[in-house]
């Protein structure tokens, strides 16, 4: 293949950071989805106003967020560290943290509308039948609506590829630890390397095109099911 | 069977569903025109609809009463519910739709599986795609996957709609045979009297949400 070894190094760590923050959001993005497409309660509109949130604000504001809550001397990142010995800043951990962030309101997005286009007729009747309501979720509501939870998931994947702005301030650009596709294209570019900035925008590009056509697939046949 | 409704007080769009009465017989008709509260009426019995005042029981065992805010769950009042729109799972196959409600821990010779399966005539059916089902089979199996939860009643929501006259005859036999076959009280509601006559043994008339008539089918509709 024509990608160096840094650079396959580079697209298989984004992805592997990528996989995982879209596979650590996933229980909180339906969580989250679910009662907002089936209820209505006072502050529904500020959750859904802070799920939204990281779409509209600057990336580097979120990424400072994140900074001063994962740092030593925030919130969660002094009781990470001081518990467990664990740091988050400018580790894989932060590229994960970045990546989450930024894409879960993709996911919450497409997830509710899987479960608003779930028939809830057929809930009922799966309870008249003797299932519990986790019964019913696992077997009759998230199966129904599992294209708009796939889609979501594809698009949140696709979005976390493409995080640069938060990701560079929580955990800095460095070589083999933090690099990602996006960080290391705006680097080549900074650094006059034309070649390589073009062969890892063919596969950011392939990467989110795959994602997106994906998601839009399934989004068009989960609404009009 | 003895099912008793009192003091059932449910507001819907149009009017206030309000029912008073105590149900002794085993096929029991809901007549009435379009819109009269039929269907609210089954799904407060389910227990699909909370009304807002109501005292519900079916032999003995106590559904609903707003007065001690009680209510058993859906999942716990073994209702069989046929509703009139189509209700299988598009997502399983006629056999796990079939398979959904059965209870792993019971046994039941009178609902087993292959009973339901031979008296239905839907053995052939098994294998298929749910999607691929006419609406006559879609119906049979709907009707089947709710005896096989061994119901303590069965709740029949205009099931025959939009069947052709040949079909609707024939599952119609098929219900009129139900009690015998099965030994399960239902209620069938319709607004077809030949439906009424056919399968019930007293129909109860709704109009606008109150039961204006109460008799022997032959004698109400005929």
């Amino acid at each position: 293949m024509w990608l160096t070894p840094a650079e396959w190094q580079i697209v298989r760590f984004t992805l592997a950071v990528c996989a995982l923050s879209t596979l650590l959001i996933l229980p909180f993005g339906l969580a989250v989805a679910w009662p907002l497409a089936r209820y209505r309660w006072p502050g529904k509109l500020l959750l859904e106003t802070l799920v939204t949130l990281p779409l509209v604000l600057p990336p580097v504001a979120t990424g400072l967020l994140l900074l001063k809550f994962f740092s030593r001397r925030g919130g969660v990142g002094q009781f990470l560290h001081e518990r467990f010995g664990i740091d988050v800043v400018f580790t894989w951990r932060a590229v994960v943290a970045a990546a989450a962030v930024m894409s879960f309101p993709l996911l919450v997005r497409s997830a509710r509308v899987g479960f608003q286009s779930v028939n809830q007729r057929l809930e009922h009747i799966a309870r008249t039948l003797g299932a519990s309501n986790p019964r019913v979720f696992f077997t009759i509501t998230v199966p129904l609506a599992s294209r708009g939870i796939i889609a979501g998931i594809l698009l949140a994947f696709a979005r976390a590829v493409g995080e640069f702005g938060a990701t560079i301030v929580v955990a800095g650009n460095i070589p083999r630890r933090t690099t990602t596709l996006s960080l290391e294209i705006f680097e080549t570019v900074q650094l006059g390397h034309d070649a390589s900035a073009y062969r890892l925008l063919i596969v950011s590009v392939i990467i989110a095109f795959g994602a997106v056509w994906l998601s839009e697939a399934l989004m068009k046949r989960s609404v009009s099911r | 069977m003895k099912l008793e409704i009192r003091r059932l007080s449910l507001r819907l769009e149009q009017f206030t569903l309000k029912i008073d009465v105590d149900l002794q017989r085993e096929r029991t008709g809901i007549f009435g025109p379009s819109g009269a509260g039929k269907t609210s009426l089954l799904e407060s019995i389910a227990g699909l609809r909370t009304p807002q005042t109501a005292m519900i029981s079916l032999d003995g065992r106590l559904y609903e009463n707003t007065a001690q805010n009680y209510s058993l769950p859906v999942r716990l009042r073994k209702i069989g519910y046929v509703p009139q729109d189509e209700s299988l799972f598009p997502h399983l196959s006629v056999r796990r739709n079939l398979l959904y409600g059965i209870d792993g821990n019971a046994k039941h010779d009178t609902f087993s599986f292959d009973h339901v399966l031979s008296f239905l005539e839907i053995g052939p059916l098994l294998d298929r795609d749910v999607r691929s089902l006419s609406r006559g089979e879609n119906q049979r199996i709907v009707i089947a996957r709710a005896l096989l939860s061994a119901p303590r009643l069965l709740l029949l929501d205009e099931p025959l709609t939009a069947l052709d006259a040949k079909l609707k005859n024939a599952i119609l036999e098929q219900l009129r045979s139900l009690h015998n076959e099965f030994g399960i009280p239902m209620m069938y509601v319709t607004h077809d009297p030949a439906e009424a006559i056919k399968i019930c043994e007293e129909v109860l008339m709704l109009e606008s949400g109150k039961i204006t008539a109460r008799g022997h089918p032959g004698q109400l509709l005929g």
